[in-house]
């Protein structure tokens, strides 16, 4: 065969490759679409669940929200503040090499496996119980890297130039990176706290570990309460409901935990694209 | 003022290194708990039944072998290719409507992928091909679903980072696109691959949801013959029997020996893969 219709032919391959790829994303979300907004109502959003067959989602969608607020609330400073001290501080020695591999080695750890510590740690050995906070310090764990590596990005594309200014006017280093680096590199930080976020909210085997089954009937009343999330009932019903409606009220879940996630990770991209092109003026 | 200044140094290096202390408790714990139940006879015995107290995980670990070098191979047939679509042809708004949905099923939960591959993948592969449907093959499938987002990105990065001048020279000498693309191009970036391939099994190898949704996890595992037999993974062992095994017995020490063994492969692999890209960028 000649090189160039042999050309054509590997041209076609490639793009055959690309469909794949990408039709898997429209391929989920409107199969989660259909099968889903049929059970959609201001009743199954707001009652509580009832055995596999009955009832709507309220807890779960409440408690997904406490757990991913929570976790946030713990990882989003630790991570911003870790970042900073990479990117402004962090003088290339060998602790701050070790830091950053640690880093690296927790963002890689399985997350069945921050599960099992939060299990041991939190739950037993501080006697957290199977609840909310442990839940959601497990999550802020896995969360945290991602949260550190974005941030360290969009501090690091802060131009040299701001910080000279600031500190030619005399301010301090801290005073420079609060005044104006922060602020700078705020865009960058956020979508990665959000890509976090996003990350968060889908998480089930964290949760299943160390908050609670997912058929809680209650909203959580306190940190110590054990509290149900979206992506845990959805496991739940689709394994183990073997009904009609068992399965359609795993589908309405699966929806509403995928516009949660959408919400999150589109204003992170969008987030994204307002700092890049401020970055290109 | 000096004085605030170096505190709040201080404090920021404090946060830094509460990742590294993570590390180590996780690392402390698991061992504490796990490597009790850690033996030869864990990772080479056939027999899994916790109620007699017999721990042998070799079946789930070949199981969990089988079901990720399939995912990342379909994972890699796939994704390369796109992504050298992405670097090499596509115009630049295409680029950044792939890379834009790309980075978006990065995140999408794996538990609906999962419950995808149970409502739509097992009952196909049950109707058309035959067994029982959860299968490993139906675990390749949504495996790689999920880190073929990474596997795209990382191989587009290292493509792209292969200069220009060498495109040039090889289409000077009078190569077409294509052979400068598979005799110059991709060999080039083939370390960079090597370190996607090497990130995305460590993934494949930790991912937990997707996975223990489509793949059966019989109640004693096997040694699978076929793609369309049940298995186990490491991870969907630990996700199903933890609820049941009791607290302080050797069955709750033996899931966090798995936990372990898994901690361990997974760190191991990460160590190779930045490894790699340090090399490769020096």
């Amino acid at each position: 065969m000649n090189p160039v219709s042999r050309e054509k032919i590997m041209k076609r391959l490639l793009l055959i490759a690309v469909a794949l790829s990408l039709i898997i994303l429209p391929v989920i979300l409107i199969w989660v679409g259909y099968n889903g907004s049929g059970i959609i109502s201001i009743e199954f959003l707001t009652s509580r669940p009832r055995l596999f067959e009955y009832g709507g989602i309220y807890p779960q969608i409440m408690g997904s929200v406490y757990l991913v607020s929570l976790c946030t609330l713990f990882g989003a400073p630790l991570g911003i503040a870790s970042a900073i001290y990479l990117a402004e501080y962090a003088p290339d020695n060998r602790i701050t090499q070790s830091v950053r591999f640690f880093t690296e080695t927790l963002a890689g750890m399985p997350s069945i496996v921050i599960g099992l510590f939060g299990l041991e740690f939190l739950v037993f050995y501080l006697q957290l119980k199977t609840s909310l906070l442990a839940g959601a310090i497990s999550l802020s764990f896995m969360m945290l890297p991602w949260t550190i590596r974005a941030s360290e990005e969009a501090i690091k594309t802060v131009p040299q130039e701001y910080r000279a200014a600031s500190l030619a006017l005399g301010a301090t280093k801290w005073q420079t990176i609060v005044n104006v680096v922060i602020p700078a590199a705020m865009p960058g930080i956020l979508t990665g706290v959000l890509l976090g976020v996003g990350k968060a909210v889908g998480e089930t085997a964290v949760v299943w570990l160390t908050a609670g089954s997912g058929l809680e009937a209650f909203v959580p009343r306190s940190l110590s309460s054990p509290t149900g999330s979206l992506p845990m009932y959805i496991y739940l019903l689709a394994t183990q409901a073997h009904t009609v409606e068992g399965v359609q009220r795993a589908y309405g879940a699966s929806l509403v935990l995928l516009i949660m996630f959408l919400g999150v990770s589109v204003s992170a991209l969008m987030a994204r694209n307002y700092y890049l092109r401020r970055l290109g003026n | 003022m000096m004085k605030l200044e170096s505190l709040i140094e201080k404090a920021l290096f404090l946060s830094a290194s509460f990742s590294a202390l993570i590390v180590f408790l996780i690392t402390f714990f698991l061992i504490r708990e796990g490597v009790p139940a850690l033996s030869l006879n864990f990772l080479t015995g056939l027999e899994w039944r916790p109620g007699q107290e017999f721990f042998g995980t070799l079946p789930t670990i070949i199981g969990t072998l089988w079901v990720v070098i399939g995912a990342v191979f379909i994972a890699l047939l796939i994704g390369v290719p796109t992504a050298i679509y992405l670097s090499e042809f596509a115009p630049f708004w295409v680029r950044n409507i792939i890379k834009s949905s790309v980075e978006v099923i990065v995140g999408i939960p794996s538990v609906v992928i999962g419950f995808f591959g149970l409502m739509i993948l097992v009952p196909f592969i049950r109707n058309t091909i035959g067994g029982r449907g959860e299968s490993i093959l139906a675990g390749w499938i949504v495996l790689a679903i999920m880190i073929l987002p990474n596997l795209i990105s990382l191989t587009e990065d290292s493509l792209r980072a292969v200069p220009k001048s060498y495109r040039e020279a090889s289409l000077a000498l009078g190569a077409t696109q294509w052979q400068t693309i598979t005799k110059v191009i991709v060999p080039a970036a083939s370390s960079g691959i090597r370190a996607a391939i090497v990130l995305g099994v460590g993934r494949a190898i930790g991912e937990t949801m997707a996975v223990l949704m489509v793949i059966g996890n019989p109640e004693t595992p096997w040694i699978p013959t076929s793609i369309l037999d049940m298995t186990r993974t490491l991870t969907s062992t630990i996700a199903i029997e933890f609820s049941y095994a009791e607290w302080g017995s050797p069955h709750q020490h033996a899931l966090f020996a798995i936990g372990v063994v898994l901690f361990l492969l997974v760190t191991a692999l990460n160590f190779v893969a930045t490894f790699v890209i340090r090399r490769n960028k020096n």
